[in-house]
């Protein structure tokens, strides 16, 4: 046991002697929770359009008017011509153009139909089928002003309340995504490159040769990382809490003992990677260009993971902040208990054995 | 410049002698390119929704089949009990619940009105923002119908909507991503193996036998940029020309030596960026550490998956600060739009800039001497 | 020939904010010389020859090396000068002879006269077999008799030496010093710091720092003389004995 704290506390001056890589390690995740918290959102609001209007009465005045005090859009030029549409989206400019035709209006009135065209830059898919539909909503608002002195018979009225995040923010999706981002990545790039770096500088030896059982001198490594993350958790949860008003609606205690979950399966990620590389560029390569992507579109905070092909959506399932993601909306937003996060969970932890039994396999072959 | 020559053999020979990095530099893009643009679908399609029927009517049941051949919606469950579909929406299983009042037939006849109920799972919200659209969308026409059928002849002047999608026709989402996951993965292997490898240097202490020696300070830098410049222009090569063009299809719409241009200057700033951590850190961590903080930034804030008009000012602000941003913008535009120099000079200059700073920087900050 | 100064140094000083590393050190190394530069752990030495090759720009005083100001023409102090640093400074990813061609190459050989001399240094150190392999899989002797032979390809008038022998067996390190005399009769001027006080015995004459000063600088014979003592050990123990500072 003296032993065991003996190591521990060296690992502990390894990380406490070096400023620099402490104030990466809390710095680090401070910044990006804060940015991304504040920046990132699906949303696709001020998007540019312009207005080609040809018609020029009272119904696509009002019709551009809408448009204008709209969130959703900014108007950036109102036109005479449609010539010039292609070299706006060419500038990258403006993401949609609406057309009125001529006599707009009057067909509306006397012809009891009409039609709007919208042209949109459909290099990005999504911006373009969000804008049409922005528009369409805003359209079923304008003709429902039209009659709204004049009764309609048979009417069906709507209302529609939004569970959990009333002003449709950005933040309740992407804080729990962040989270497990941030959490994942820091904590096997650390540990990684905290154990090749023994083997690389060669001191690794000597701890091996000491008469300390080697997987003692693995968890000595580890445990300051442990203890570090946690520090780091708390860290973002307070952020998350008082900076980015974001409640916590479930049990705090639960919340903390699921993440304590995932940072011991990023942990003994880190554990792997250290095993099967011989130095820190190597470690660092496969825990940053090999993981940082991936976790990044897997994760199902960026992209509905309902929408990727099937073998996709069982990487997606190998991937650990997957189920952390779920288990922080269950309990941070909907505030849920443990019966609904029981099966992720054990997954989690089911995860972290495994990569614990491989790595000391894969430590015993090393020995031998 | 012939020691410039010695210097460029002795990196080549370090990176090629390297198999696992030389994998995770060529193998490890390629792969992500071809994986990882199938993940990055935003459109919204197959919501789940679940129905409550409390009144189990004609139009209720007319209703219900209008939902249900949309094709946007898939109905997961139909029940009596509100608090099952609620209890739906915690588990995941549904995104939108459609309550259906009892009286709703009967309210329609007799007072002319009736009301239904919608709740979203709202923490994801832009797909509860379309998901109420388009249910909110049918409704309405659902509604017109109705009318139409009892009480044809009046039912008001109605306005359409016809749509033409320019560039991208079919709305690809591909099409959208591949091009921007190439410019992030050139970054990743040229930022990353710059930052890394002149550290390594210092670490290990070879960096002061070559302090010692009279190379001139840019010809060392030169010697350590150029073999990752031309590292990068094969990685793009490759993302382009090989997976973009056989996996995905893609064959730039604009002009090719365009695009290699502007991918020559965006190497120069990315390198600079790796170069400038260098000098500002002491071992091989800390580099690291510096390089996965700014590349979080790069990815994230570039608009490569999130607009960056959404953003709040202070966000667009790092947006237009970010290199990132401008080669993602531009690859787009040349790929798909068929931009032509004319329409991108602004990125040009932009990048010139970016170039110029960083590498001034570094280079400044780079000392021989102490 | 015999009395030009290679190294010449009035009051060099090197401050690190209110800390004194080397403190107006004074003197002078002819051409063609052995010079040991000796001091405990701490006591400056590396700081001080830091200086003397243009790594690092002095704080007050002045020092001249074979001819060029430390100063002004570092640069050109770069040209004249080989060093090898007390960490192993060849890269271990390269080959012998890769690591011979770069380096010589930097130095701006020419590419015929690069290939004559590694020809001649491989026979020389007998690495014929090994010329093909890895720097990093050599055994430490062989790897710092390589990194000499490095240091002095470019025929430099003067060459520097931090404790090139650390770690290395008695034989190697026999061997290395008969490398360093040969070096010298060929014309080659030998900085060297060292903790080994046989080795010192080699050197025609020897410096000891002490805390920062230069503290006794003569033959070996003299200073054994002068401090009324057996060998050198006696007196390096005589005078580290007081130094205020260790590492």
């Amino acid at each position: 046991m003296k032993q065991l704290l003996a190591f521990i506390h060296k690992e502990f001056l390894h990380v406490f002697r070096d400023p620099k890589t402490m104030l990466l390690l809390f710095g680090l995740p401070i910044a990006q929770i804060l940015l991304f918290g504040f920046a990132l959102s699906n949303e696709i609001n001020h998007s540019n359009v312009i207005v080609i209007d040809y018609a020029k009465d009272v119904a696509s005045r009002s019709i551009i008017e809408k448009v204008r005090a709209s969130e959703n859009f900014d108007l950036y030029d109102v036109l005479d011509d449609h010539h010039m549409i292609e070299e706006v989206f060419k500038r990258g400019e403006t993401k949609m153009a609406i057309v009125f035709p001529s006599n707009f209006n009057e067909d509306l009135v006397h012809g009891g139909y009409t039609e709007v065209q919208l042209i949109t830059d459909a290099s990005d898919p999504n911006t373009a089928t969000t804008l049409v539909n922005y528009f369409n909503m805003l359209l079923l608002g304008y003709q429902s002003e039209m009659y709204q002195d004049q009764q309609m018979p048979m009417n069906i009225q709507l209302s529609l309340r939004n569970i959990y995040n009333p002003e449709l923010e950005g933040t309740t999706n992407f804080v729990p995504g962040v989270m497990a981002l941030v959490l994942l990545l820091v904590c096997v790039l650390m540990t990684s490159v905290a154990i090749v770096k023994e083997k690389e500088l060669g001191t690794m030896e000597i701890l091996l040769v000491s008469p300390f059982n080697p997987f003692m001198v693995i968890i000595s490594k580890v445990i300051p990382y442990l203890f570090l993350s946690i520090v780091n958790l708390i860290v973002i949860l307070a952020l998350s809490v008082f900076v980015l008003n974001l409640e916590i609606a479930g049990s705090i205690i639960l919340l903390f003992g699921v993440s304590i979950l995932l940072i011991l399966a990023a942990l003994s990620l880190g554990i792997l990677i250290s095993n099967v590389t011989n130095n820190q560029q190597t470690a660092m390569l496969i825990s940053l260009m090999g993981m940082l992507l991936p976790t990044l579109m897997f994760t199902g905070f960026m992209f509905p993971i309902e929408n990727m092909p099937k073998f996709l959506q069982v990487i997606s399932n190998i991937i650990p902040s997957t189920w952390y993601y779920i288990i922080v909306k269950n309990v941070m937003i909907k505030g849920l208990g443990f019966e609904s996060i029981w099966k992720e969970s054990l997954i989690l932890a089911g995860m972290t054995t495994f990569l614990l039994l491989v790595s000391i396999k894969k430590f015993k072959i090393r020995l031998s | 410049m012939s020691t410039l020559k010695y210097l460029l053999q002795k990196e080549f020979r370090q990176i090629f002698r390297n198999p696992t990095i030389l994998r995770m530099i060529l193998i490890v893009p390629v792969v992500q390119l071809i994986i990882l643009p199938l993940a990055a679908d935003f459109e919204i399609k197959n919501i789940n929704i679940s129905i409550v029927d409390n009144d189990r009517s004609v139009v209720a049941h007319d209703l219900i089949e209008e939902i249900k051949s949309s094709g946007y919606f898939k109905l997961v469950n139909y029940t009596h009990d509100y608090q099952v579909a609620f209890s739906d929406i915690e588990s995941d299983e549904t995104d939108i619940v459609l309550e259906i009042p009892d009286g709703l037939e009967s309210d329609l006849i007799r007072e002319q009105k009736g009301s239904l109920f919608i709740a979203v799972n709202a923490i994801n919200g832009t797909k509860a923002y379309v998901g109420g659209a388009y249910l909110t969308r049918i409704i309405t026409g659902f509604n017109q119908d109705i009318r139409a059928e009892l009480n044809p002849g009046n039912n008001g002047a109605s306005i359409g909507v016809a749509v033409i999608n320019w560039f991208n026709p079919l709305l690809n989402y591909q099409f959208f991503m591949v091009p921007g996951i190439l410019v992030v993965l050139v970054t990743m292997v040229a930022g990353y193996m710059t930052a890394l490898n002149i550290v390594k240097e210092k670490e290990v202490g070879t960096i002061e036998q070559i302090n010692v020696t009279p190379i001139r300070k840019t010809h060392f830098i030169l010697g350590k940029l150029i073999p990752f410049w031309v590292l990068g222009v094969f990685v793009f090569t490759l993302g382009m020309f090989v997976v973009a063009r056989i996996i995905y299809g893609i064959v730039p719409l604009g002009s090719v030596f365009l695009l290699y241009g502007y991918l020559a200057l965006y190497l120069v700033a990315i390198l600079g960026v790796g170069l400038l951590i260098s000098t500002y850190s002491n071992t091989q961590q800390q580099a690291m550490s510096l390089s996965f903080f700014m590349m979080m930034i790069f990815i994230l804030m570039s608009g490569l998956f999130t607009s960056i008009e959404s953003m709040p000012r202070w966000a667009q602000w790092i947006a237009a600060l970010n290199p990132v941003t401008y080669f993602v913008q531009v690859m787009r535009m040349i790929v798909m739009k068929g931009s032509e120099f004319e329409h991108i000079t602004r990125h040009f200059v932009i990048m010139a800039g970016f170039a110029f700073v960083f590498n001034v920087w570094a280079i400044i900050n780079y000392k021989k001497t102490s | 020939m015999n009395s030009q100064k290679m190294i010449s140094t009035r009051d060099l000083t090197k401050t690190f904010g209110d800390f004194v590393a080397v403190n107006n050190i004074t003197f002078d190394v002819r051409q063609g010389e052995i010079f040991g530069f000796l001091g405990a752990n701490g006591a400056g030495k590396t700081t001080a020859m830091r200086m003397l090759c243009g790594l690092s720009i002095p704080t007050s005083g002045e020092a001249t090396i074979a001819g060029y100001d430390v100063y002004k023409e570092t640069e050109k102090i770069k040209q004249n000068i080989g060093y090898m640093s007390q960490k192993f400074s060849l890269y271990e990813d390269l080959t012998v002879a890769e690591n011979i061609r770069f380096f010589g190459g930097i130095y701006g050989l020419k590419n015929g006269e690069i290939k004559a001399r590694s020809r001649e240094l491989i026979n020389a150190l007998d690495l014929n077999d090994q010329k093909d392999l890895l720097v990093g899989s050599l055994p430490l002797g062989w790897k710092q008799k390589l990194a000499f032979s490095v240091a002095i390809f470019h025929h430099p008038k003067l060459v520097f030496l931090d404790e090139p022998t650390g770690g290395v067996d008695p034989v190697t390190r026999r061997q290395f010093w008969d490398m360093i005399n040969q070096a010298s009769e060929d014309g080659i001027t030998i900085f060297v710091t060292t903790h080994y006080m046989d080795e010192a015995e080699y050197c025609d004459r020897i410096s000891m720092m002490v805390d920062g000063y230069i503290r006794a600088l003569d033959s070996p014979a003299q200073l054994k003389k002068q401090y009324n003592a057996e060998s050198m050990d006696e007196v390096f123990y005589e005078l580290a004995r007081g130094a205020k500072r260790t590492e």
